[in-house]
């Protein structure tokens, strides 16, 4: 069985925001990045089959982005992935979800996967559409915003997440892409061992443009925080201060306190 | 210009979020058809094209088979942008339909934009335009984001035949957990958010909302790391809530938290971070640290 997850490094969301110098994304400059949070459910997923399955499987980690995106391979490979690909892309985010899942359906093509695991969404760019596409481009059965699954002798099931709390349970043959969704798993943290384990394994660097042909097929205009809406109170300072404010607030203003 | 709706069919019933749709369209000034796999029994108030296929032959949504029927509909119509809303079935199934037409998708659009469209990104902080680079477009509207609208008169019915395989076999629905607290009658709730930090915090956060007679409320991942029931989840996939006073303790304002709050009659945000997206609706957002400022409230309130 042939195992493939895509994972791609996202801010860290708290981080305040700019515009790059185009206008068009967000400037990196002083900006920490971590794996995008779904794709941890997926990776989690991924190892939890790859530990079912023993010896006869095989999980590769794949994340196209800038050489940072390597710190996001190795905690993979710590967490329990076989093999790293690092799809190389200095300019990975100027590029839309088409070409994303393009570049990774051109380099999945001839490897043979069963099931290919991606995040529901990307925290930044919020599309999610690269693992759907991806799954069209190959052929792959798929089932999205899953928060169960089960694998047995070329069968996936899966539970997707549907409004209100209900569930849909759907059964697809191999080969199949699930898109996972929070609460699928509770993701490990990588132990030392297995840090320095994945020392070992291996990272193979394939430059973009030998994979993607593509062209975008949306523009970004602009990139820029939201219009303010709220007539809303900030207050910031010192605790006590903060505390006697909001209480006075509170009995002005609502019924629920006296 | 011509918008192909795709509307939403649950277990027999057309989904009220498919009004959206003609709320997108009319900001657009589009003309519309609408696409349904549903069933004579429960039209839409609508009297336009109505492409429609019977949901009793095809099952519950069948990936595979929906997209055919959208094809087929896209064919006939000819329309500039093809339009889902940004939910369960939109999500799973408008990049499958975008990617047989090889063109733009732009998803959960939440307003119409100068040249484009206005979309959220870096978890609601930010925003994009975006614009189509294809003469057609897919585009999924974000739930809520357009004002629902019944056009009203009955429909043209063009039928579309319901054959066709799926590769994913639909097996059944599993129901919502039960919830042992109906936070829907609650006054007050006191929300518990990642920023609380770690599992030992969650009592700190009840103390505040034992302390204002209220109940504990939560954010998802709250929930699904195990530190609060789920019965006690606000949000899409929780309850849906309106109390007099919300206060949201760590929480960073995600739409999805926001669908399940924002008609509380008051909100009350406490984050560190004074650019967090809860801070568009809090009435006041205190920027502090959480487990820093709600020990000193619940004393004082206590008192
Ligand atoms: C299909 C779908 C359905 C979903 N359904 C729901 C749902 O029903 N309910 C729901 O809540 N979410 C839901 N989510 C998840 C949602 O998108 C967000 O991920 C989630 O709401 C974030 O929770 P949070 O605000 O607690 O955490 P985060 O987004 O991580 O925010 C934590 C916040 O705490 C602040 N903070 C950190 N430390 C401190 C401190 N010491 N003091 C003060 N502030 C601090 C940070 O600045 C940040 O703003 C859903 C997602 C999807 C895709
Ligand atoms: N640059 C990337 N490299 C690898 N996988 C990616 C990349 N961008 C997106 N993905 C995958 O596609 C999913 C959906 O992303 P998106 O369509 O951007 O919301 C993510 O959760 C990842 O699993």
């Amino acid at each position: 069985m042939k195992l493939l997850v895509c994972i791609k490094q996202v801010p860290d969301l708290e981080s305040r925001f700019k515009p790059d110098a185009a206008g068009i994304w967000y400037n990196e400059t002083d900006l920490a990045f971590r794996m995008n949070e779904y794709d941890e459910y997926a990776v989690e997923q991924a190892i939890l089959l790859r530990e079912k399955l023993g010896e006869e499987a095989e999980l590769t980690v794949l994340s196209i982005g800038p050489d940072r995106v390597v710190e996001a391979l190795k905690k993979s490979l710590a967490m329990g992935c076989d093999n790293a690909v690092h799809i190389q892309d200095p300019a990975a985010s100027s590029k839309d979800p088409w070409q994303i899942a393009s570049a990774i359906a051109a380099y999945a093509t001839d490897k043979g996967f069963d099931i290919i695991f991606t995040g529901m969404q990307s925290q930044d760019r919020g599309s999610a559409q690269v693992g759907v596409i991806v799954a069209e481009l190959l052929g792959f059965a798929c089932t999205t915003t899953i928060v169960g699954f089960d694998y047995d002798n070329g069968t996936v099931i899966a539970k997707r997440e549907l409004e209100g709390g209900i569930k849909g349970v759907v059964r697809m043959k191999t080969p199949a892409l699930v898109t996972c969704q929070m609460g699928l798993n509770i993701p490990r943290y990588p132990t030392l061992p297995n840090i320095m384990k994945a020392k070992k394994k291996e990272i193979v660097t394939i430059p973009v443009a030998d994979l993607l042909t593509e062209a975008p097929l949306a523009t970004t205009i602009s990139f820029h925080p939201p219009a303010k809406k709220g007539g809303g109170i900030v207050l910031e300072g010192d605790v006590g201060d903060l505390v006697e404010k909001v209480i006075a607030i509170l009995k002005d203003k609502t019924a629920v306190l006296r | 210009m011509k918008t192909l709706l795709v509307g939403e069919y649950r277990e027999g019933k057309l989904l009220d979020s498919t009004y959206e749709l003609f709320g997108f369209a009319g900001q657009m000034g589009a003309e519309t058809a609408l696409l349904l796999v549903g069933s004579d029994a429960h039209l839409p108030a609508y009297g336009g094209t109505l492409y429609l296929a019977d949901a009793a032959a095809c099952g519950e949504y069948r990936p595979d088979l929906h997209k055919k029927l959208v094809l087929e509909a896209v064919q006939k119509e000819n329309p500039d942008y093809i339009v889902f809303v940004h939910s369960s079935y939109g999500w799973d199934l408008a990049p499958r339909v975008a990617a047989a037409l090889k063109v733009a998708q732009i998803s959960e659009v939440m307003a119409l934009a100068d040249g484009g469209f206005e979309v959220g990104c870096c978890n609601a902080k930010m925003r994009r335009s975006v614009k189509p680079a294809t003469n057609r477009a897919v585009v999924t509207i974000q739930a809520g984001a357009f004002p629902a609208l019944q056009p009203g008169g009955s429909p043209t019915i063009q039928r579309l035949a319901a054959d066709g395989g799926s590769t994913v076999e639909f097996v059944g629905y599993e129901a919502a957990e039960k919830k042992d607290v109906d936070l829907g009658k609650a006054e007050i709730i006191v929300s518990a958010g990642r920023g609380i930090g770690k599992k030992d915090n969650v009592s700190v956060i009840a103390a505040l909302a034992a302390a204002f007679g209220g109940e504990l409320g939560a954010s998802r991942p709250v929930v699904d790391a195990g530190w609060v029931e789920h019965s006690h989840q606000v949000g899409t996939t929780g309850q849906t809530v309106s109390p007099k006073l919300y206060i949201a303790c760590g929480i960073s304002g995600a739409i999805q938290h926001l669908a399940g709050m924002k008609k509380s009659d008051f909100i009350v945000a406490i984050n560190k971070d004074k650019d967090a997206p809860i801070g568009e609706i809090a009435d006041v957002l205190v920027v502090a640290d959480v487990m820093q400022f709600v020990p000193a409230l619940t004393a004082k309130v206590a008192k």
